[in-house]
């Protein structure tokens, strides 16, 4: 499944880098805040549900090969945070539910 | 071959450039030919010793050598130094304030990452002068 394919399927929506969401695959899917945890345990092509939404996590999901971040409970992207995700084509959503709500949602999709 | 060298200054101060070096790095692996999943276990572990630097260290160097056979990556700081290395490289143990905390850091994770994602790890450090940490990567 595309990162597009599972937007429309939850209905979430795009912040940024929309663009690119038609070519990239999911594989899986980590739940996470803490970053050097997630740097350690999510697994490349993972969608990665978290509410930070600092320029530290945009680096985060180039580094580890995430496919996409969704920003769960209408977490805030910051400004810089944004401007990086669009300079390095990082897809971010937001959905208003929590991690364990949409993580559910996920595991019958995927 | 000759090998192919990196050097990296890495700010202080400046979360925003943290990912900077450990981007680029992944970025000439990529393009040299190393695999994925290589080149994506150097990243993470520059990228955890990028981010120390930053937050304990102070700002400070890294120099990196790219050969077929082996990849070498020098991080050098002029920080505080770690007064007992076998603690800092415990999963969990971790001295980050609570401003960098709340920026998703803190899990005391970063330096076992860095052992985990690389074949050899060396910390040479020394209190009030600095830390050195020697990594090396063999693609075979
Ligand atoms: N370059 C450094 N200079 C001084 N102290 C360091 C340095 N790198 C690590 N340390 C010490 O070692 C501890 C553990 O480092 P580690 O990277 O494992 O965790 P962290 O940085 O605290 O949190 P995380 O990396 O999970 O966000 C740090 O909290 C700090 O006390
Ligand atoms: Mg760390």
């Amino acid at each position: 499944m595309t990162v597009e394919q599972l937007k429309n399927n939850l209905g979430l929506t795009y912040l940024c880098g929309e663009s690119a969401a038609a070519e990239k695959e999911i594989e899986g899917c980590y739940c996470g805040d803490l970053l050097s945890w997630v740097m350690s345990r999510a697994e490349p092509g993972n969608v990665w549900l978290t509410v930070m939404g600092n320029i530290n996590s945009i680096g985060v999901a180039v580094l580890a090969d995430i496919s996409c971040i969704i920003l769960t409970e209408n977490s805030v992207l910051d400004a810089d945070a944004k401007a990086r995700a669009q300079e390095q084509g990082v897809v971010i959503l937001t959905t208003a539910e929590n991690s364990y709500q949409l993580a559910a949602k996920i595991s019958k999709l995927i | 071959m000759e090998p192919l060298k990196l050097h990296f200054d890495v700010s202080g101060s400046d979360f925003t450039c943290a990912g900077e070096a450990s981007g680029n790095i992944k970025k000439a692996l990529k393009e040299i030919g190393f695999s994925a999943a290589l080149t994506r276990n150097v990243a993470i572990a520059v990228y955890e010793g990028e981010i120390n630097m930053v937050i304990h260290g102070g700002g400070g160097q890294i120099d990196v050598e790219i050969t077929p056979e082996c990849i070498s990556i020098v991080l050098a700081d002029q920080g505080p130094g770690i007064p007992d290395i076998a603690l800092a490289m415990q999963e969990g143990y971790s001295t980050a304030p609570e401003n960098v905390r709340q920026l998703g850091f803190g899990a005391g994770m970063g330096l076992p990452n860095i052992k985990k994602y690389t074949d050899e790890m060396i910390i040479e450090s020394e209190v009030g002068k600095g830390t050195t940490i020697r990594l090396k990567v063999f693609p075979q």
